[in-house]
C-alpha cells in the first residue's frame, strides 16, 4: 500500500477529518469528501469487482453515475444492505462497510473466471441458444446461471430507513449545476422565475469547479475561481432553491419529473436515526432547462477493460478534486484534446506520464504544445492494440494506424504503465431529453447525437446540447436562455473566454487490431460483458434494429443502461452494415436514469399505509368479539367469529345452523348505497336494470340485476322506493364505486335529459341484518313502536322508524332465504343498535355471522354472488335468471346484446347446482368440470364457482358453470383432481326451500 | 403524466382523471331495430388511432364530470378539451 498517491492540494478534501471504512473485510482510511472510489484509489486499489459473464477482473473506470464496473454491495449483512451501488457515487463516512459483487469466493480468486477461458464458446445469444433446449433442463440451467451470475444480494429483513415523497411546483427547473446550469439558474431566478436547481453530486459546479488550468479562463480568471463567485452569488438568491445529491430519475411528458434526493447516505449510521433517508421529488415545472453535461467516451480496443484503465476525465477529476493519483506510470490514449487537460493536471503535480497515444496525425492546440514542452512523448496517428496485466494493467502495445484508420501498420511497440487513461471524445447526456419524448439528430462532424425536437417547454444547454468548448458553452447558453425565458437581460454583460483546446477529433468506433476480430475482446458494454465481436455476430445472424441487437447481445441492458458504450454499439452497427448513424434507430433510454431504491419509490406507503382500508361503524365490536376479518375491496369485513378453539369450518357450520334454526346477525354496512332522486328516477332505473321499475309502489323493495352493454351481468342488489321520486339502491360491496361511475356516465353522456341526481351514501349508514325464524321477535324488541305484523310489514317492503328518537329505515329483505330484517341507521349509531340487537336476541341465541356464513346460506338458496359465480362472461339467461329480464321493456342497458348470435348459443356456460356422489366430499372452488376423462385432450366443460358443506342440508353443495348446463339436470359429471376423480350430478341451483316458505317462517 | 385542463375545474394532474375510450359514439336510440352487425359496430368497434384521437375523459377524483379531449396519441399532446354535447373545436 502506498501513501504517495494522495496529493495535498485539494480543497475539496478535509484532511483533518480521517475516515475509516471497510472494503472486502479490510480496513482502510480516507478523508471526508472522498467517494468510496477515490478513497480506494488513494489506497492503490483498482480491482473492485468481476464482470457479469466472464468474471474478468474489473476496476474503477469512471468518477460518476456512468460507472459500469465498480458496482458494490453496501452494508453487507445488515438490514440496510444494498446491492448494485456505484462506488463512484458513495460518499464515505466513518464505519462504511462495502464489498465486491459478482465474485466468489473473493475478488482476487474467482471461480467464475473459468468463463473467461471458456469465452470462445460463450458468444452473444449463448444463453438463448444453449439453455433453451431441451426445455425440461431449464430448471438446472437456471440454477447454474443464477449462482454464477447474480447481481448482489437483496436484503432479507425490513428496511429500517424512512423515505418520503414530496411535490414541487416551479417555474423553471434546471437539471445539472455545471457552468451552464448555474448561469441558467441565476438568470431565471433573477428574472423573477421561481427556480429549482438540482445536481446529483454533493457539490455545485460540475467539472468546471476543479478546472484550474491556465488554458481555460473566463473573464481573465481561472474558470474555477470565476465559477466559485457565481455559486456564491446564486446561493443567496431568494427565488432559487438548490438541491444537491439530487438525481433526476425520470423526465415524463408535460414536464413532470421524478428526482431522488439523498439526505443521509453520506452520514455515519448513528447520525441517521429518525431522519428521512431519501425523498422522491415529484416535480411539475413550467419550464425545464436540461444541463446534464456529457459523458466521456471510452475507446474500443482489445482488452480495454483491465483494472487501471480509466476515462481520462476521471483521472483528472480524481487528481484535481480528490487529490488522488490513479497511477504512478500513466499513459493517456486519446482521439481528441481532452486527454491533454488530464496530462496538464498530472504534470502540475509531478505525476509521471510515460506517453500519450493519439489517434490523430495532426494535433494543433496550445495545450498539446504545452504538454509536448514537458518532454512527454506523443505517438501521433497511433492506437493501442492490446493491454497486459491480470489484476492491474502493466503494459500496452501500440501500432500505427493506416491512413483510413481501418488497419494497423508497422511495428508493434510495448510500453509500461500502471494506469491508462482513455478518451474517445464526449457523448452528450441526452438520456433525460429522450425520456421526455425528445427527438435527436446526428451531427456528422463530431459523431454525436444532439437534441433536435423538443416535445414540451424545455431546452438543453451546455455539453448535453453538443456544445463542448468553453466559449461555445457560455455563448450559446446565454443566447438560448434569453430566448427560452423570453427576457432581454441575461444577467451577463460580456463573458470573455480563453481556451487552449481545439475540438478536433479522429473518431474510430472500433479501433483496428493486428488480430482478427474473433480473437479480440474489445468491450463495448463493460457491465454486461458485450464485445464488438458480439455485435458483429448479431449483425451476421441477421439482427438489424438496434433494439434487437441490444437484446440479443445485452448491450446497454445493465444497471448503467450502457451510458459509456451505447454510442460505440451504434457506430459499429452502422459501420458494419454500411448504414448511416441512427438509421437503425437509437436506443431508448428509460427511467430511471440511475437506479432508485424501492424505499424511495414507495415512500411512506408501507405497512398499514400500503393501501387504505375501510372499517364499518361496527368494526370495534367485531374485533372485541374475536372476529376474523376478510378483505373485500378496501373493506375489512368480519369473516367468521370462532368460539373457543373452533377452526373456520366449525365456526361457519355453527353460525349457519344458528341463523336458520333461530337467529343470526350480519354487519352489511359495506354494501354500496346510492341515493337516487329526481322526477325521472323511475325511468332511469328502468333503463339501468333488466326488470321493470315504474310500477314499484312507494315503500316497496325490489331486487335488480344490472348488465353491461354487452349483456353480461355487472352488478346486483335491492333497490327501495322511499317516496315518489326517491330511491335507495344497494350494490355489491366491491362494485359500489364502479356502479356509481357507470350510472353517472350514462346520465351525463347518453341521457342528460333525465332529471336524476345520484349521491353515494355508503358511508352514511350502518346496515344491520337480522335473519332467522326468531328475527321478528328480536327486531320488534329493538323497535317496539313499529308494527311488524306480516300484514303490515310484508316481505320486500320498507318502513321508516325510530330507535330512541333516531330515525332509521327498516327493510324486510333477505339474502339468506330466511325471514329477515335490515336496519339502516346513521353510521355513528350503528354499533349501539347492533348491541341492542344482540341484547334483544340473547334469549334466542342470536349468533353473529360473517361473510363466509353469508356465502354458505345464500348458496343453499342458489343466490349468485356477482364476481364469484359470474365473471363478466355470463348473461342473466346463462345464470338461469330469465325471470328477471323484462320482455316488455323496449330498452335497457345490455338488452340488445341478449339476442346476439353468440349470446343465444345453447352451449354457453350456464349456472347449475352440483351435488357430489359422496355427500361428505366438498369440491374445491375453481376446479374444472369434465364429462369424459378418457377423451384426449379432455374437454373442459366449466368450473366450480362456489362450494360448501351445508349443515342445514347435511351434505356438500356447489354451484358451477357448465357448457349447456341448463339441459343437463341429473346428468353425471366428473371433477378431476390431482389424485382422484370426484363424481357429481347436475342439480337445480336452489338447494333449499325452493317454495320460499322460510321467508315468512317464525317460531 | 399529463396536465389536463378540466372544462369545469381547470388544470389538474392526470392521476385525478380516468380515460373512457373513444368519444362521439352515440348509443343507438333504437337498439332493437339494429342487426347483429350494426349493434356489434356500436358495441365493439373502436379506432385506436396513432395521431389525432377524440376521447372521453372523466374527472373522477374531482368534479366527476365527463368531458371530451382531442389528443395526439403519437406524442400525447392534448389539442383541446370540451364539454359533452359540444362540437370538437378542432378537426
Ligand atoms: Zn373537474
Amino acid at each position: 500500500m502506498t501513501n504517495n498517491l494522495r496529493f495535498k492540494t485539494s480543497k475539496f478534501i478535509d484532511e483533518t477529518y480521517r475516515v475509516s471504512f471497510k472494503f472486502n473485510n479490510k480496513t482502510y482510511f480516507g478523508f471526508k469528501g472522498d467517494t468510496l472510489a477515490s478513497a480506494l484509489l488513494a489506497n492503490g486499489i483498482h480491482l473492485v469487482g468481476r464482470s457479469f459473464k466472464y468474471h474478468r477482473p474489473r476496476g474503477i473506470m469512471t468518477s460518476g453515475s456512468e460507472e459500469p464496473n465498480a458496482i458494490i454491495q453496501l452494508h453487507d449483512n445488515s438490514s440496510r444492505t444494498e446491492p448494485n451501488v456505484r462506488a463512484t457515487e458513495v460518499e464515505i463516512y466513518e464505519g462504511l462497510v462495502a464489498s465486491s459483487q459478482n465474485c466468489w469466493p473473493s475478488v482476487n480468486f474467482d471461480i467464475g473466471g473459468i468463463n473467461n477461458l471458456l469465452s470462445p464458446i460463450l458468444p452473444a445469444g449463448f444463453y438463448y441458444k444453449t439453455f433453451m433446449w431441451p426445455a425440461s433442463f431449464w430448471e438446472k440451467y437456471e440454477y447454474f446461471i443464477r449462482k454464477s451470475a447474480g447481481l448482489g444480494k437483496s436484503p432479507k429483513v425490513a428496511d429500517p430507513d424512512i423515505y418520503e415523497h414530496k411535490y414541487i411546483h416551479c417555474d423553471v427547473l434546471v437539471i445539472g449545476a455545471g457552468i451552464s446550469g448555474i448561469m441558467a439558474a441565476k438568470t431565471a431566478a433573477k428574472n423573477g422565475f421561481k427556480t429549482l436547481l438540482v445536481d446529483e453530486k454533493s457539490y455545485l459546479g460540475g467539472s468546471s469547479i476543479y478546472d484550474n488550468s491556465e488554458y481555460s479562463k473566463v473573464n481573465n480568471q481561472i474558470t474555477s475561481s470565476w465559477l466559485e463567485k457565481e455559486i456564491n452569488e446564486i446561493s443567496k438568491l431568494e427565488n432559487l432553491e438548490i438541491k444537491t445529491r439530487t438525481s433526476v430519475a425520470a423526465f415524463h411528458g408535460y414536464n413532470f419529473l421524478l428526482a431522488r434526493e439523498n439526505l443521509t447516505d453520506h452520514l455515519p449510521i448513528n447520525q441517521r436515526e429518525n431522519k428521512v433517508r431519501q425523498r422522491l421529488l415529484k416535480i411539475r415545472a413550467k419550464k425545464v432547462i436540461t444541463a446534464t453535461g456529457s459523458i466521456e467516451r471510452p475507446l474500443i480496443f482489445d482488452n480495454n477493460d483491465r483494472p487501471g484503465i480509466l476515462l481520462s476525465s476521471a483521472i483528472k477529476r480524481y487528481i484535481d478534486l480528490y487529490g488522488v493519483a490513479c497511477g504512478e506510470n500513466n499513459i493517456l490514449f486519446t482521439n481528441n484534446d481532452t486527454a491533454y487537460e488530464t496530462a496538464m493536471s498530472l504534470i502540475q503535480r509531478g505525476i509521471k506520464i510515460n506517453a500519450i497515444i493519439d489517434n490523430r496525425e495532426q494535433i494543433d492546440s496550445k495545450i498539446s504544445y504545452e504538454v509536448e514542452k514537458n518532454n512527454i512523448k506523443i505517438y501521433k496517428g497511433y492506437t493501442v492494440i492490446d493491454t497486459y496485466g491480470y489484476r492491474r494493467i502493466n503494459k500496452i502495445s501500440i501500432m500505427k494506424l493506416s491512413k483510413d484508420g481501418q488497419k494497423v501498420i508497422g511495428d508493434k511497440t510495448k510500453l509500461n504503465c500502471d494506469c491508462l487513461g482513455v478518451s474517445g471524445g464526449w457523448t452528450p447526456a441526452v438520456h433525460l431529453f429522450t425520456q421526455s419524448g425528445g427527438k435527436l439528430k446526428f451531427r456528422e462532424e463530431d459523431q454525436v447525437f444532439i437534441p433536435n425536437v423538443y416535445p414540451s417547454d424545455q431546452i438543453s444547454i451546455g455539453s448535453c446540447n453538443g456544445d463542448f468548448g468553453l466559449e461555445e458553452i457560455i455563448k450559446n447558453t446565454l443566447s438560448s436562455i434569453k430566448k427560452f425565458l423570453d427576457i432581454d437581460n441575461s444577467e451577463y454583460k460580456t463573458v470573455e473566454t480563453i481556451s487552449g483546446l481545439n475540438q478536433s477529433k479522429r473518431n474510430i468506433w472500433l479501433l483496428p487490431s493486428d488480430k482478427s476480430i474473433g480473437k479480440t475482446k474489445s468491450f463495448v458494454d463493460y457491465q454486461n460483458d458485450a464485445t464488438a465481436k458480439d455485435i458483429k455476430l448479431a449483425l451476421r445472424e441477421g439482427f438489424r434494429s438496434i433494439e434487437h441487437v441490444k437484446r440479443y447481445t445485452t448491450t446497454g441492458m445493465g444497471t448503467d443502461q450502457g451510458k459509456l458504450g451505447n454510442m460505440h454499439a451504434l457506430g459499429i452497427i452502422s459501420e458494419t452494415a454500411g448504414t448511416k448513424m441512427g438509421e437503425h434507430g437509437t436506443t431508448t433510454f428509460r427511467p430511471p436514469y440511475t437506479p432508485l431504491t424501492f424505499g424511495t419509490i414507495v415512500g411512506r406507503n408501507v405497512g398499514e399505509f400500503f393501501d387504505i382500508f375501510r372499517r364499518t361503524p361496527i368494526h370495534d365490536w367485531h374485533v372485541a368479539n374475536n372476529a376474523k376479518f376478510e378483505n373485500v375491496g378496501q373493506w375489512k369485513r368480519a369473516w367468521y367469529y370462532p368460539k373457543d378453539n373452533e377452526n373456520m369450518h366449525q365456526a361457519v357450520q355453527r353460525e349457519s345452523k344458528a341463523a336458520r334454526d333461530s337467529a343470526g346477525i350480519l354487519d352489511a354496512s359495506t354494501l354500496g348505497k346510492i341515493d337516487i332522486q329526481g322526477t325521472d328516477a323511475s325511468e332511469f332505473l328502468n333503463r339501468v336494470y333488466t326488470n321493470a321499475w315504474s310500477k314499484l309502489a312507494v315503500g316497496k323493495c325490489r331486487y335488480g340485476l344490472m348488465l353491461n352493454e354487452d349483456g353480461m351481468v355487472y352488478d346486483d342488489g335491492v333497490t327501495t322506493r322511499l317516496s315518489e321520486n326517491h330511491y335507495i339502491m344497494t350494490t355489491t360491496t366491491g362494485g359500489a364505486a364502479n356502479v356509481l361511475g357507470k350510472l353517472e356516465d350514462y346520465l351525463q353522456t347518453e341521457w342528460p335529459e333525465l332529471d336524476v341526481y345520484l349521491s353515494s351514501v355508503t358511508d352514511h349508514y350502518a346496515t344491520i341484518s337480522v335473519c332467522g325464524p326468531n328475527s321478528k321477535k328480536i327486531v320488534s324488541k329493538v323497535i317496539p313502536d313499529l308494527d311488524f305484523s306480516d300484514e303490515k310489514f310484508t316481505h320486500m317492503s320498507f318502513k321508516n322508524a325510530k330507535i330512541d328518537n333516531i330515525k332509521c329505515r327498516v327493510m324486510r329483505i333477505s339474502f339468506t332465504g330466511e325471514h329477515s330484517y335490515e336496519i339502516n341507521i346513521q353510521a355513528n349509531f350503528g354499533k349501539s343498535v347492533w348491541e341492542k340487537c344482540m341484547e334483544a336476541g340473547k334469549d334466542f341465541n342470536i349468533t353473529p355471522y360473517g361473510t363466509e356464513t353469508m356465502h354458505l346460506l345464500r348458496a343453499e338458496k342458489g343466490f349468485i354472488i356477482v364476481g364469484q359465480d359470474t365473471d363478466a362472461t355470463l348473461t342473466p339467461i346463462d345464470l338461469q335468471m330469465d325471470w328477471i329480464v323484462s320482455k316488455k321493456k323496449y330498452d335497457f342497458i345490455g338488452k340488445r346484446s341478449l339476442y346476439r348470435s353468440d349470446t343465444i348459443r345453447e352451449d354457453r356456460k350456464q349456472l347449475v347446482g352440483l351435488l357430489t356422489e359422496n355427500p361428505e366430499e366438498v369440491l374445491e372452488e375453481g376446479a374444472q368440470i369434465v364429462a369424459d376423462i378418457k377423451k384426449s385432450p379432455i374437454e373442459m366443460l366449466g368450473h366450480v364457482t362456489s362450494s360448501y358443506y351445508s349443515p342445514n342440508l347435511k351434505k356438500s353443495i356447489a354451484l358451477g358453470v357448465v357448457k349447456g348446463g341448463k339441459n343437463m339436470l341429473g346428468q353425471k359429471l366428473i371433477i378431476p383432481m390431482e389424485n382422484k376423480n370426484i363424481n357429481v350430478t347436475v342439480a337445480d341451483p336452489v338447494f333449499l326451500d325452493k317454495e320460499g316458505e322460510r321467508l315468512n317462517a317464525k317460531l | 403524466m399529463f396536465l389536463i385542463n378540466c372544462p369545469f375545474c381547470g388544470e389538474r394532474e392526470q392521476s385525478e382523471f380516468k380515460a373512457g375510450g373513444e368519444a362521439h359514439i352515440v348509443r343507438p336510440k333504437q337498439p332493437t331495430e339494429l342487426s347483429d352487425d350494426e349493434w356489434a359496430e356500436y358495441l365493439f368497434m373502436r379506432k385506436n388511432i396513432k395521431g389525432i384521437q377524440f376521447e372521453r375523459w372523466n374527472h373522477v377524483h374531482g368534479c366527476r364530470k365527463w368531458f371530451n379531449m382531442v389528443r395526439d396519441t403519437s406524442n400525447d399532446q392534448i389539442k383541446a378539451v370540451y364539454k359533452m354535447g359540444e362540437k370538437p373545436p378542432v378537426k
